[in-house]
């Protein structure tokens, strides 16, 4: 194919997919009547930009719902790599009586995703009272038995002598894990991040079932109590709405290509 | 190593019990629980063994969300792998604007689901939205794209695919670069001319592991739709847009009924279980292959 008509396929393809981006921004600067009847044009000939973003910004607690998407997806990711990095070492470079069951039980939770246990989990989150809290956000979340598995790969790539080394150095199983192993599997790691941030920054499902209070909403379930809260086909503010709560991650991505699409790669194929 | 035994088990501790709290227990709590008419709120339980399961395969309902999952599968995979397939080989193909077209495509998969369909929700509006006035103007009659039960799922097929393909290229990509630089060289010393030929005798053979794991990794995700649904339709119209997962969140925290939400649970594990096998046995068809 010659370098210009592939330049034209690729150009219309990104026409395409860049088509609902422009027609989003466009929306949000335009008064209601406007996007009613403008057709196809795209800048406004009256601008109610500050309209429409202030009622996105105040309909809704829309800092406090960012807040809450990065306070949940923070804690999230944090709490993953403690808790999976270590059983990924142990699975990945001890011996010990059990880590075939151990290793069994993450392939069964590769297998069974939050969706099909959400009712006992929500059962057990009302007996404890956690209903409508940041935690219970966070909580089912903690174990991922997907970072088990990346790391658990990635781990046993590093040389034994490295670990061996350290271990002759005196230092304990759990200072190898942070010190050593940490240091070694960071691609793994921030790959991982990556993915992790970017599946539960969009999850809605499970917020959906357990908070109910506009206060502690994730910027998906947010954007649902944005949506519930404004009557009529007001698309000019959803439209900002919109913008305001993609952005973040949209900034971020483009801030950080290299290492979302790589990250993104590298847990796609594992 | 003396003491590996103790210590591999205070590393692994916290991760064993946090799997027995929020993986073993739940799973075996909903396949109990698929067995009884349980209600939330309700006191008495009662045993119902297979019986739940019974009455899915006669419930309507359940058996119109899994043909439209089943539907919405069959056109959001091969549409969004064969479409992530050729921008990969058209963005490997020369040297000008790699990396600014990844990005482009792959800004979708980094895009909030759910505002993204409130956007596809007012380019598909039926009288003002712009996808309807360009096919106005093309001289082509308007959809009621998410209005009518015709249309709905293909019309949220459309935001599917839009999501998925930049993850789909992205994964092609890096197959791509996998590829020997000289099998090509060889092929052209063999007579191999044609683009074509080079992409039928050299690219997809070598493609194939990728392609195949890439198809079903995208059937997995597309099985789990769920966000589009939630904002866009809520399973309508006429429950034309009903997904599996749609109707579990509906019967087991909208009904209530947890017992026959739990055997739908039981029923979707078995569907990811079904691609998951393929999807091992592809794996180790790349071992083989590589």
């Amino acid at each position: 194919m010659s370098a210009p008509a592939r330049l034209a396929v690729l150009g219309l393809a990104a026409a395409l997919i860049l088509f609902p981006f422009v027609f989003m921004l466009s929306a949000s600067l335009k008064p209601q009547a406007e996007v009613f009847s403008a057709g196809l044009s795209l800048w406004p000939a009256h601008w109610a930009a500050v309209e429409n973003y202030t009622k996105a910004l105040t309909r809704i607690p829309m800092g406090r719902i960012l807040l809450n998407g990065v306070i949940v997806c923070g804690s999230i990711l944090v709490f993953q790599i403690v808790f999976a990095l270590p059983a990924a070492y142990a699975l990945a470079k001890l011996r010990f009586r059990g880590r075939e069951a151990l290793f069994a039980l993450v392939l069964l939770g590769l297998l069974v995703p939050i969706h099909a246990i959400s009712i006992p989990l929500y059962a057990a989150a009302r007996w404890a009272g956690l209903l409508n809290t940041l935690a219970v956000l966070v909580i089912p979340f903690t174990l991922s038995v997907f970072a088990i598995f990346l790391f658990r790969q990635f781990i046993r790539a590093i040389p034994d002598d490295l670990i061996l080394a350290a271990r002759s150095d005196g230092l304990s199983e759990a200072a190898i894990v942070w010190r050593i192993v940490l240091p070694n599997a960071w691609p793994a790691a921030s790959a991982f991040a990556i993915f992790s941030v970017v599946a539960h920054w969009n999850d809605l499902y499970w917020p959906l079932i357990a908070i109910s209070r506009t206060q502690l909403a994730t910027p998906p379930l947010g954007l649902l109590f944005f949506r519930a809260a404004e009557v009529g086909d007001d698309y000019g503010a959803l439209m900002a709405a919109t913008v305001v709560i993609t952005a973040p991650l949209i900034l971020f991505f483009l801030f950080a290509q290299r290492l979302f699409i790589e990250g993104m790669t590298m847990t796609g194929l594992k | 190593m003396p003491g590996e035994e103790g210590a591999a088990w205070r590393l692994c501790a916290p991760t064993a019990l946090l799997m027995l709290a929020l993986l073993v227990i739940p799973t075996l709590a909903v396949f109990a629980l698929s067995l009884t008419d349980a209600e939330l709120g309700a006191s008495e339980v009662r045993f119902l063994g297979l019986d739940s399961y019974r009455d899915l395969l006669t419930d309507r309902a359940f058996l119109g969300a899994f043909r439209n999952t089943a539907l919405y599968v069959a056109m959001v995979a091969p549409a969004s792998v064969l479409l992530g397939l050729l921008l990969a080989m058209l963005i490997e193909a020369g040297a000008a604007g790699r990396a600014f077209f990844r990005s482009v495509f792959f800004l979708p998969v980094v895009s909030l689901i759910v505002a993204m369909a409130s956007v596809w929700q007012y380019l598909m509006h039926p009288q003002f939205g712009p996808i309807n006035l360009l096919l106005r103007l093309l001289g082509l009659g308007a959809v009621n794209w998410l209005g009518s039960s015709d249309n709905v799922l293909a019309a949220l097929a459309v935001i599917g695919v839009w999501q998925a393909l930049g993850f789909n290229m992205v994964l092609f990509l890096a197959g791509l670069a996998g590829i020997d630089r000289t099998l090509y060289a060889a092929a052209e010393m063999d007579g191999v001319r044609s683009a074509w030929e080079r992409f039928r005798l050299v690219t997809w053979p070598m493609l194939g592991p990728t392609t195949l794991f890439v198809v079903t990794i995208s059937m997995i995700n597309a099985v789990k739709v769920f966000e589009t649904v939630a904002t866009l339709t809520q399973g309508g119209p006429a429950r034309a847009s009903d997904t599996l997962l749609w109707m579990i969140y509906q019967e087991g925290f909208v009904y209530l009924h947890i017992g026959a939400a739990s055997a739908m649970a039981v029923v979707f594990i078995a569907v990811l279980l079904v691609l998951l096998l393929v999807q091992t046995r592809v794996l180790d068809k790349r071992v083989h292959y590589t």
